[in-house]
C-alpha cells in the first residue's frame, strides 16, 4: 500500500484538494506519513468517518500517554491535555459543567444580543465609509464580542488574546517557539483571570469552572485552565473565519448570492449548507487512538495505530449527498459533520450557527450591493482557513 | 430507588452523537437520530449525562414517580 505525505499541500483557498476525494473514491482508509512521529491511517468516507470519531474504540486520550508518539505535524508531542484530548467519562464531567450555557435553547436567547452587536459593528463599518475589510469590521468582532461576554474575558483585552491565539493555531504560519510561547501565554492569561473571578465572581463561565474546582473539586486547576483557553480560541477563530469564508463565496457567485438575496428565508439553510461545503480545516486534525481491532471498508485497523480522518471529505461523500460538489441551498437532508460528532461534537455549534445566520443575513439585507473590492489573500500554514482581509464596498 | 424512563424526542434529535459517545451502552443511532437502547433503565448516571450534554435537549429522564432528573432547565 502507498504512504503519502500528509497533511498533503498546503490549502489553496477554498479549494478542497481533490486528492481527499480521490482517495475517498479509490482507498478510502489509506496509508499517510506524518512529518512527525511516524504512519497512519486516513478516512474519507462518512460512514467511516463518524465510527473513528464516535466509537469508544477510538480514543483522543491515548495520544496524551506518556512516551506516546504519535504522528502529527509540529515536533513535539502536546504538553498540555486540554478538553479536545480527552475521553468519556472524563471528557464528559468537564463538558457538563458548561454544556447548559451553550444548548440550542440557551444560544437562541442569545440572538437579539447578537444581532445589536452586528447592527452595532456595520453601524461603525458605515460611518468609517468603503472601502472596508469586512474580517476588522465584522467576522472578528462579533464571535469575540460573544465569546468574550460568555466567558468572562474582559473585550479591552482582544489584542493580546487575539495575537496568541492566531498563533495557538499555527503550524507553520509561526516558529514553532513562538506557537509554544502563545500557548503558554494564554494558560497564563486564563490562569490569571481565574484567580480574579476567584475574588470577584461574575455570571460567566469561567467563575463557573472556577466554583466547580473550588466547591465542587470537579476539575483540576490545569483542567480549568486549559478549558478556558479551549472556549476562547475555538470560540471566535472558527466562526469569524468561516464568516469571512461564506461571504467570499457568496460574494464571488453571483447566482447564489442572487437567490439568497431574493429570498432571505433561505439564511438557515444556506448556512448549513455552507457549512457543509467549506473547507475551514487545511490541515492533518486530531489522531484518534484505536484501543481495539476495527475493521474500516475492508482495511484491520489495528490497537494502537492512529487514524486520521478528513470531515471535509466525508461532506462530499456522494453516498450520502447528492451533486455533493455543488452548493445546493435546498438540500432536504443535510447531515454534515463539519461540528464533528460524537463525544467532541462541537460545543459551541448552535452558538456559531445563530452567529452565522445574524451576519450573513443581516449584511445582506443592508448592503444590496456589497461587493468585493480588489483581491483576497488567504491565511498560510495555520490549522483553520480564513481570508486574511476581506475588502468591500456597497 | 426505582427505575428511570428514558426519552427521546426525535424532533429535536439532530444526531450529533453525543449521547452514544457518553453513554454507549445506553443509546444507538438509528437513521441518524438517537434512540434509547432501553426506555426503562436501572439508575444509572450515565443517561443523566447524555441527558445534560445534548445540545438540543432531546433526551428526558424521569424517575418512577414522573418526576423529571434531567435535563436541568
Amino acid at each position: 500500500m502507498e504512504i503519502r505525505p500528509f497533511p498533503f499541500t498546503e490549502p489553496d483557498e477554498l479549494v478542497l484538494n481533490p486528492e481527499y476525494l480521490e482517495l475517498q473514491r479509490d482507498e478510502p482508509v489509506a496509508r499517510v506519513r506524518l512529518p512527525y512521529g511516524g504512519d497512519g491511517w486516513l478516512a474519507t468516507r462518512y460512514e467511516d468517518v463518524k465510527t473513528v470519531l464516535a466509537d469508544p474504540r477510538f480514543s483522543r486520550a491515548a495520544v496524551m500517554e506518556p512516551g506516546a508518539d504519535v504522528p502529527r505535524t509540529l515536533p513535539t508531542m502536546p504538553a498540555e491535555t486540554n478538553i479536545l484530548s480527552m475521553d468519556p467519562p472524563d471528557h464528559t464531567r468537564l463538558r457538563r459543567l458548561v454544556a447548559k450555557a451553550f444548548t440550542a435553547r440557551r444560544t437562541e436567547q442569545l440572538r437579539e444580543r447578537a444581532q445589536g452587536i452586528v447592527d452595532g459593528l456595520l453601524d461603525a463599518m458605515e460611518e468609517r465609509g468603503a472601502p472596508a475589510d469586512l474580517v476588522e469590521s465584522l467576522a472578528m468582532p462579533l464571535p469575540i464580542t460573544i465569546i468574550c461576554e460568555m466567558l468572562g474575558v474582559p473585550f479591552e483585552d482582544r489584542d493580546k488574546f487575539r495575537a496568541w491565539s492566531e498563533a495557538a493555531v499555527a503550524i507553520t504560519a509561526f516558529t514553532y517557539d513562538e506557537i509554544l510561547a502563545s500557548g503558554e501565554s494564554l494558560r497564563a492569561y486564563i490562569g490569571e483571570l481565574a484567580e480574579r473571578k476567584r475574588v470577584d465572581p461574575a455570571d460567566d463561565m469561567l467563575s463557573v469552572l472556577v466554583a466547580a474546582h473550588d466547591n465542587e473539586d470537579r476539575l483540576t486547576t490545569k483542567e480549568l485552565v486549559s478549558f478556558g483557553v479551549a472556549l476562547l480560541v475555538a470560540g471566535h477563530e472558527t466562526t469569524a473565519n468561516q464568516l469571512g469564508n461564506f461571504v467570499y463565496q457568496l460574494l464571488g457567485d453571483p447566482d447564489l448570492l442572487g437567490e439568497l438575496r431574493a429570498d432571505p428565508a433561505l439564511v438557515p439553510a444556506a448556512v448549513e449548507e455552507l457549512l457543509r461545503f467549506t473547507p475551514l480545516g487545511g490541515s492533518a486534525g486530531f489522531p484518534r487512538i484505536a484501543t481495539a481491532e476495527v475493521e474500516l471498508s475492508g482495511v484491520t485497523i489495528k490497537p494502537g495505530d492512529a487514524v486520521f480522518v478528513d470531515n471535509l471529505a466525508a461532506n462530499r461523500d456522494p453516498s450520502v449527498f447528492e451533486n455533493p460538489n455543488d452548493v445546493d441551498f435546498h438540500r432536504a437532508h443535510n447531515p454534515h459533520i463539519t461540528f464533528g460528532h460524537g463525544a467532541h461534537h462541537c460545543i459551541g455549534a448552535p452558538l456559531a450557527r445563530m452567529e452565522l445566520q445574524v451576519a450573513i443575513g443581516t449584511l445582506l439585507k443592508r448592503f444590496p450591493l456589497l461587493r468585493l473590492d480588489g483581491d483576497v489573500t488567504f491565511k498560510k500554514g495555520r490549522l483553520i482557513r480564513g481570508p486574511q482581509a476581506l475588502m468591500v464596498r456597497w | 430507588m426505582g427505575e428511570w424512563t428514558v426519552e427521546l424526542d426525535r424532533d429535536k434529535c439532530i444526531g450529533t452523537g453525543m449521547c452514544t459517545s457518553t453513554a454507549p451502552h445506553r443509546f444507538r443511532l438509528d437513521g441518524g437520530k438517537s434512540t434509547p437502547v432501553d426506555e426503562v433503565v436501572e439508575p444509572d448516571d450515565a443517561v443523566i449525562d447524555a441527558a445534560e450534554s445534548c445540545p438540543m435537549e432531546a433526551i428526558l429522564v424521569r424517575a418512577d414517580d414522573g418526576s423529571v432528573l434531567a435535563p436541568e432547565l
